[in-house]
Order: structure tokens, then C-alpha cells, then sequence
């Protein structure tokens, strides 16, 4: 039994999510290999080796992998995946754009988001919003499973020593081509891997207020900035700032949500933050029933304060 | 060029689900149903194309039991011209439902596919992917802008640290995410139309599809109960909490 990780990285570099990925897969028992499909991309494949754990580093060199493309890193995955009793993605915009396109070819259902492996056939994951955890069994061969990169501590990124090996890249498919990206800069750290989020919602009532009221708490927290559907939708924060059922999945040390009412859709991306402390006018407020800390107040006021007693 | 858009008949997104006694399942009985937030947002792009022109016909699919048609009947009323539903009693799996779709793309030809990215209930993400590995076509997942043009889309797409354009040959696999657009509400003489628009039923077995589960679901359990929190009456009471009982700033 060998269970391959898919990794996610930028070419130099390993994404972070792919180390708790590692982790998810050494529970599943056997070796752990990983595959680094990418266009130069030798930086990357020596950050896998270096991964605690991992026993082998797959590396697939091609222009055709350069910016992830699901037809493209699919075949490749498909073209050693022969060996392998698991093949793991972690659950990000990549991974879930990719394993599913896997789990059909080798026609075998896939699990999304595992939270929990209770044994190398079952595995739990949430559904309804996480509202419910379903333990699901599968019958098949090959197991391919997104994991939730909040399920599972990620492995330390030192002290492996696997072998790079390189291995055939497979073809370009030629149906789908890259044509440019607008990546938001930010110098925050990232928001799945936050130990501190600072989160608003439609409350701030505008861009300008959102920054002008968030950013100090977030700068003198060190925290990441995060946003509810509604402070999105209405323009006051970028998309990828989501926080929910359909945005990212956190669960930071601290999640300070001000101003959000605390809908289902976002409770889900963030109730299994350790310490939760909501600052919102309105008492009937949902948010407060999952919060560890409340604060009745008005954010505008609230805030600054919060900044100044820090 | 004809535009297949999936539907997914779903409990509604406002409903706070119960988990059965049994832990067999969540208890739909009685819950309202409606479409899926994401098909609704497939259908609504679908039909802008053809009211802009690049799309022809507008064909709904929905896959699972007899109410299906009223979700089809939905997707008829923002304006799809006619309906497929895939009628069954089993429980649908994605790698099932990707099937089935695939038998109906090779039935239908259309020239785009356009489902959502996720289904508010299994929250799988999978079917739309699953679907253009099937049919061997290209997809642009989790779209925040569709343009058609030339035997192409472009698609731009929504990724962890911004925005992805990505251009694939037509016919290709589209799934949509939350701000392709807004759908527009159904209006009683559309729905009224809507009744008398085509809904063809068709059996999985009509279609060649094995539909058995490859998942088994041991059980559903609720997830564990945060402790109840405190309100605090100021921001310095909040503070000194923070510090010296939760510890974590």
C-alpha cells in the first residue's frame, strides 16, 4: 500500500496546503510519495524531499504544467497512478479542480474534504455546510480523497530525505490554454494558514471603512484579513478573502468576526476556529451562538478601541 | 450550438438540517426543496448566452426522483426551452451522475456544458470535472466570467489568490461559482410558459448507466457542540479574556 500526494506549488516552492496533505496521507498507512508536476520546477521537487516523511518525490518537468492545468496535471497523475492505493490532493482551488477529473478516469468515486481518516477505507467528511459529518466507506480500488487542510497538522517541511526522481512528462492536451492571472498581492499572511483572522462583513457599509477600520487590528495582531459573502458581493473586500461554505475553510487560533450576522454559509468555513469573538450591535445575532467571546457593540467604535487596548 | 445545464434539486439554503435519530442520514422529509444556489446561477448564464446569441437551445437536466420537475420547471420558467429528466429512485453518487451526463452529452451535442461547482447539500465539487474527464472535454471550473467566441470560451475562474483566465475549445465543461452573475427571478406568466415546455423522462437504464453506489455512508453524526461563549460588557474586559483565559493573543 503507497499513498502519492498530488503537491501543490508554485514551480520554486511547496504550497502549504500540501503539507497537511502529507500528514493526511501518512495515516493512511505505507509509504507516502509525492508528485511535483511543474514547468522548472526542480526548486519545488527539492522542497518535497525535504518534507518529513515523504519517501519518494515524483518530478514531472514540462512547459504543459507550468500553470496547473487540470487536463494537463490530470494525465500526469493518471500516468503513475498504477502504483499507488490512495492518491491524495489537498482540498484548495487546485486540488479540487484536478482529483475529480483523476477519480473518473481511473473510474473510481472521490471523497472531498476528508476531516478525519478513522481507517485506509473510511474516512470523515462534513456535508450540509458542515452541519453534519458523514463517515463514508469506499469499496473502490483506488482511493482518491481532497483533504481539508484544517483536518490535519501539517508536516514539518525539514528533515526528509527522499529521492527526487524524474519521470516522463505526459503530453499537452491541447484543449485548454492559460491566459493570464490577477493574483492579489498581500504581504498578510495567508488566510488558510492565519494563526489570527480579523473577518467583516456588510456592516463596514463601505471599501474605504473596511480598511480604514480593519487593517490596524489586523496589522497590530499580525492577523489575516477575512470577509463574509456579503462584504464581497457588495465590493467592500476581494473574492478570495472569503470566508465559507464556498469560499476558504479556516480555523485560526483567534477568528474576530465584526460586523458579520453569522449565516450558515459562513459559519462553515469558520466554526472550528479555536478561539471565536464576535463584535456585532444586534444581540439576536447568530455569530454570537458560536462565539467564545462576545462583544455588543458598535464596531466603529469597538474596534478602534480594540486597536488602542492592544 | 445547444447548452446542457445540470440541476440539482436540493434542500433549501436557509433550511438548518436535522440529523436523523438513527444517524442513517439528515432528514429531508417536509424540509423545503428548491434548486441549487449554483444551478440557478448555470441556468441564468446559459440563457444570457442566448440572449446575447451564442446559444441556440437551452436544455435543463436534472437526475434523481419524480420532483425533479419541479426544479425543471424552474430552470424553464428563468429560460431553458426544454427538459431532460433522469428519473430514479437510487441514491445518485457524482461519479453516477457524471456518467449519466456523459450519455446525454453524447446524445444531445451540445457545445457547452454549464453546471455549479458544488452542490449545497453533498458539498462535493466533483460532478462537472468528473463529467469533462468522461467525455474527454475540457473545463474551466469555479467561473466568474464566461465570453464565447470563435469555437472558444474564456473563461475567467476563481482560484485561491485571485482571478485565473483561462481558453478552452468549445465543446468544453463549465462550472460555475458564486459571482458569474445574478439570477434573475421567475415571473408568473414565464412560469405559466413554463408548464408548457417540453420535460422528456427518461430511466438511467435507457441510457446504459450502471447507477450503483461506490461510497457507503456507515453513518451521520452531528459535529461537536462549541461550549457555550460569554458576553463581554467592553472591549478591556475582551482584551484582559483574550490574554489571560484564552491565551491567545
Amino acid at each position: 500500500m503507497t499513498t502519492l500526494v498530488v503537491a501543490e506549488h508554485d514551480n520554486a516552492s511547496i504550497k502549504g496546503a500540501t503539507l497537511n496533505t502529507v500528514t493526511a496521507a501518512a495515516q493512511c498507512g505505507g509509504e507516502v510519495h509525492v508528485l511535483v508536476a511543474g514547468s522548472n520546477a526542480a526548486g519545488a521537487a527539492q522542497a518535497a524531499a525535504q518534507i518529513a516523511g515523504v519517501t519518494k518525490v515524483l518530478h514531472a518537468d514540462g512547459v504543459q504544467f507550468a500553470h496547473g492545468l487540470a487536463e494537463n496535471v490530470a494525465a500526469q497523475v493518471l500516468a503513475v497512478a498504477s502504483a499507488y492505493s490512495h492518491i491524495l490532493f489537498p482540498a484548495t482551488a487546485s486540488g479540487k479542480n484536478i482529483a475529480p477529473r483523476v477519480a473518473a478516469k481511473l473510474d473510481v468515486a472521490q471523497v472531498s474534504d476528508i476531516t478525519k481518516i478513522d481507517s485506509p477505507d473510511t474516512f470523515e467528511r462534513p456535508i450540509y455546510a458542515g452541519n453534519a459529518i458523514a463517515t463514508v466507506q469506499s469499496s473502490d480500488k483506488v482511493k482518491v480523497l481532497t483533504v481539508r487542510t484544517t483536518g490535519f497538522d501539517p508536516a514539518a517541511a525539514s528533515g526528509g530525505s527522499a529521492a527526487v526522481e524524474s519521470t516522463t512528462a505526459a503530453a499537452d492536451n491541447g484543449k485548454s490554454s492559460f491566459v493570464g492571472a490577477e493574483i492579489a498581492k498581500n504581504d498578510r499572511p495567508e488566510l488558510t494558514a492565519a494563526k489570527i483572522i480579523v473577518s467583516g462583513g456588510r456592516a463596514l457599509g463601505s471599501s474605504d471603512k473596511f480598511n480604514e477600520v480593519l487593517t490596524p487590528l489586523a496589522d497590530k495582531l499580525g492577523a489575516a484579513l477575512g470577509a463574509s459573502r456579503a462584504a464581497v458581493d457588495a465590493g467592500y473586500a476581494p473574492n478570495d478573502w472569503q470566508v465559507g461554505q464556498t469560499g476558504k475553510i479556516v480555523a485560526p487560533q483567534l477568528y474576530i468576526a465584526a460586523g458579520i450576522s453569522g449565516a450558515i454559509q459562513h459559519l462553515a468555513g469558520m466554526k472550528d476556529s479555536k478561539v471565536i469573538v464576535a463584535i456585532n450591535k444586534d444581540p439576536e445575532a447568530p455569530i454570537f451562538s458560536v462565539a467564545d467571546y462576545g462583544l455588543e457593540a458598535d464596531l466603529f467604535t469597538a474596534v478602534p478601541e480594540l486597536v488602542k487596548a492592544l | 450550438m445547444k447548452v446542457l445545464v445540470a440541476v440539482k434539486r436540493v434542500v433549501d439554503y436557509n433550511v438548518k438540517v436535522r440529523i436523523k435519530s438513527d444517524g442513517s442520514g439528515v432528514d429531508i422529509a417536509n424540509v423545503k426543496m428548491s434548486m441549487n444556489p449554483f444551478d440557478e446561477i448555470a441556468v441564468e448564464e446559459a440563457v444570457r448566452l442566448k440572449e446575447k446569441g451564442a446559444v441556440t437551445e437551452v436544455i435543463a437536466v436534472s437526475l434523481g426522483v419524480t420532483q425533479c420537475q419541479e426544479t425543471l420547471r424552474t430552470a424553464m420558467a428563468i429560460g431553458a426551452d426544454r427538459a431532460i429528466l433522469v428519473e430514479t429512485t437510487e441514491e445518485l453518487q457524482p461519479l453516477a451522475v457524471a456518467k449519466l451526463l456523459k450519455a446525454l452529452v453524447d446524445k444531445e451535442q451540445p457545445g457547452l456544458v454549464i453546471l455549479g461547482k458544488q452542490a449545497i447539500d453533498d458539498d462535493c465539487n466533483q460532478t462537472g470535472q468528473m463529467l469533462a474527464a468522461l467525455a474527454d472535454l475540457p473545463q474551466a471550473t469555479f467561473a466568474s466570467k464566461v465570453e464565447i467566441a470563435d469555437g472558444a470560451a474564456t473563461v475567467t475562474r476563481e482560484v485561491d489568490g485571485g482571478l485565473e483566465t483561462l481558453k478552452v475549445t468549445l465543446p468544453a465543461v463549465v462550472t460555475t461559482d458564486l459571482r458569474l452573475n445574478e439570477p434573475r427571478y421567475v415571473t408568473l406568466p414565464n412560469i405559466m410558459k413554463a408548464k408548457k415546455k417540453t420535460l422528456e423522462v427518461l430511466k438511467p437504464s435507457d441510457l446504459g448507466v450502471d447507477v450503483t453506489s461506490r461510497l457507503k455512508t456507515l453513518k451521520v453524526s452531528e459535529p461537536p457542540k462549541r461550549s457555550a461563549g460569554i458576553k463581554v460588557a467592553d472591549v478591556a474586559t475582551l482584551v484582559s479574556k483574550l490574554k489571560t483565559e484564552a491565551k491567545v493573543i
